[in-house]
Order: C-alpha cells, then structure tokens, then sequence
C-alpha cells in the first residue's frame, strides 16, 4: 500500500506550502488524483488520518478530486475522454490512442487555512 | 472570527522524491551510466532475467545491480554470483523503491566505473508506478503463466514503463498463453509499447533486448 507514502508527501508538501502562506492552521487540503496515476482514493484518506496524526495537520480534511483518463485520437485529432479505461480505445470510433492526455496527475492544488 | 482562506497552490505530490530522481539522473548522465530498472509481479521472474543479463553483459561493459526486497538478501546473493557488484536494499515494510533509497544505496559506489546499472524493483505491480527511479529505461516484466489480462488489471505499471518483456516464453505452449491476446492488451493500455519476449532458460529474446539497450546508448551518447 503505497498510498502511506503518498500521504506522507502530502504532510510534508502541505506544511511547507502553509508556512509560506504563514498560515498556523490548515483547515482543508484539496488533492487531484488521476484515474491513471495508481492511487486508490479509500486508502488515501485511511492514510492521511495516519500520515498526519501527530502532525499540525492532524484536524485538516482531505478532499480528493477524482480525474478521469483523456486520450488523444490520432483518427479524430481530438482530446477524448477514456471511456474504456484501463483500453485507452477513442470513445468516438474506437481507434486506440496515441497519447495520454490527462489522468495521470497527483498533485495538491489548494488549501483552506485558518485566518 | 474571520472567514477561512484559500490558497492555489498547484504542487506536485511527489515533488521530493522526484527531485531526488532528477538528482540522479544528471549523476547518471555525468558518469555516463545507462539505468535500466526492472518492475513486475513476484515470481516473474526479474532476478532470472537479471541474472543472465549481468552474465552475458559483463565481459563487455562495467556492469552492476540494486534489487530490492521486502526482506532477505536472497537475490543479491543469487545476483553476486555472475561476479558483478550487486547490493540488497530490504525496504522492511515498504513494498516499492524510491529514489532516496537509490540514493542512499549509491553513496559509497563510484559511478565512474560503472557503464550500466540495473535496478530491480520490489515484485509489485502497483505501488513501484508512481516514483521515477531516475532510470533511462523502465522494463515491465510479464510472464506467460500469468494470464493474458494483466496489463488491463495493472494499466498504470504499464503506462509509466517504457518496454514490456514477456517472460517465460519457453513455456508458452505448456500454459495455453494466448500470445495475440497479451499483445492486444499491452498495446490497449499503452498504446506502441515495444515488447520483447524472452526465456531465461532458453536464452531466446535476450540478445535482442541487450541490443535495444546498445541502440539506447548510441541515441542518448549521439
């Protein structure tokens, strides 16, 4: 489960980003994971309640945004959502992709900080 | 009291461990090393592959490996034996390789007498996918005892290796394995995968997956 390790980067990540911020509290820590980026969303929120236990961010909250796979279509020319994920197959004629698009991200985008 | 704020802030999650890879790729880049690391399953067959590799390699090039494991030092010894450096990393409880733990494993070798390196990786099809090594080539092993339908189960191992290698192909035609139907399922979910099939009984496919790390060479040292 390597969901722990993730966990344990976003503690660290969070709390430099909130001392930057100067911020003595954060309250919630908005995260987008890909659909293809190998995180399963239930182990990441057990995790973080580990990760962050004896942390200053051990009253935060852990909001996942969920984000699907899109593929380039080399026959449409066109940014497509994967609907046959894990087949990275054009959801409009079937033609299998060339490239990922998007789907494979793991990052935090924002945090909610206690004025 | 005062309303919450909200800061945008965009950061990578695994921003240190991908700045320590980035770290060891230029290392790599300076001595010269060619990095090939080795991902898949328990038991298909990484350390077999691994070892002829190193046997047939090391007459021509300065040649070395890392494997980890949970636990035991089992494979180094196994490794030791084609007469190349080899080191054991035991993750204890963590079931991936980051790159601090290359890292770390590398501080007391000198790159400069190194030519390639080999990283074999925990047997794991899930947790190694997110952390970059800092390798020029990651191999994902299958082998045909597995079922045809591991790349669809496994697609983010898939996606972030650079070649697929089948193993145990010398087997092929004891176990049923449906060749057509692995090799539509690799290309499902990586799209023109190169795949090499092998047999480190037999020794079919090695010469032909060495060549592709000589052509490698050539392209990057070009």
């Amino acid at each position: 489960m390597h969901e722990l390790s993730i966990a344990l980067s976003i503690v660290d990540g969070v709390l430099e980003e909130a001392e930057r911020h100067g911020a003595a509290q954060v309250e919630t820590v908005f995260v987008r994971v890909g659909e293809l980026s190998g995180v399963d969303k239930d182990a990441l929120l057990f995790s973080y309640q580990i990760a962050s236990q004896d942390t200053p961010l051990r009253n935060s909250r852990l909001v996942i945004e969920e984000v699907g796979v899109v593929i380039h279509c080399p026959a449409c020319n066109a940014d497509l959502p994967a609907h046959s994920f894990p087949a990275l197959y054009c959801a409009n004629c079937g033609t299998l992709a060339d490239r990922v698009v998007e789907g494979e991200q793991l990052e935090i985008t924002r945090l909610e900080l206690a004025a | 009291m005062s309303e919450p704020r909200i800061v945008e802030v965009r950061r990578n999650i695994l921003k240190e461990n991908d700045a320590v890879a980035r770290r060891l790729r230029e290392r790599f880049q300076t001595y010269g090393v060619q990095v090939v690391s080795l991902v898949s399953s328990p038991g298909a067959g990484k350390t077999t592959i691994l070892e002829r590799l190193l046997t047939d390699i090391s007459p021509h090039h300065r040649v070395a490996a890392l494997v980890g494991d949970l636990a035991t030092e089992n494979d180094a010894a196994r490794l030791a034996r084609s007469g190349s450096p080899v080191k054991q990393i035991t993750t204890g409880t963590v079931c991936h390789l980051d790159a601090s733990m290359i890292e770390r494993a590398l501080s007391d070798w000198d790159l400069s007498h190194l030519d390639q390196l080999f990283i074999e990786n925990v047997g794991n099809l899930v947790c190694p996918s997110s952390f970059d090594l800092g390798e020029d080539l990651r191999l994902v092993l299958l082998s045909t005892t597995e079922g045809e339908d591991k790349p669809l189960k496994y697609p983010t191992i898939f996606n972030t290796a650079d070649v697929a290698v089948v193993t145990k192909i010398d087997l092929a035609e004891f176990v049923g394995f449906d060749r057509d139907l692995m090799l539509r399922n690799i290309q499902a979910v990586r799209p023109n995968m190169p795949v090499f099939e092998v047999s480190a009984r037999t020794g079919q496919g090695l010469e032909a997956l060495n060549d592709l790390f000589v052509r490698r060479r050539i392209a990057q040292s070009a």
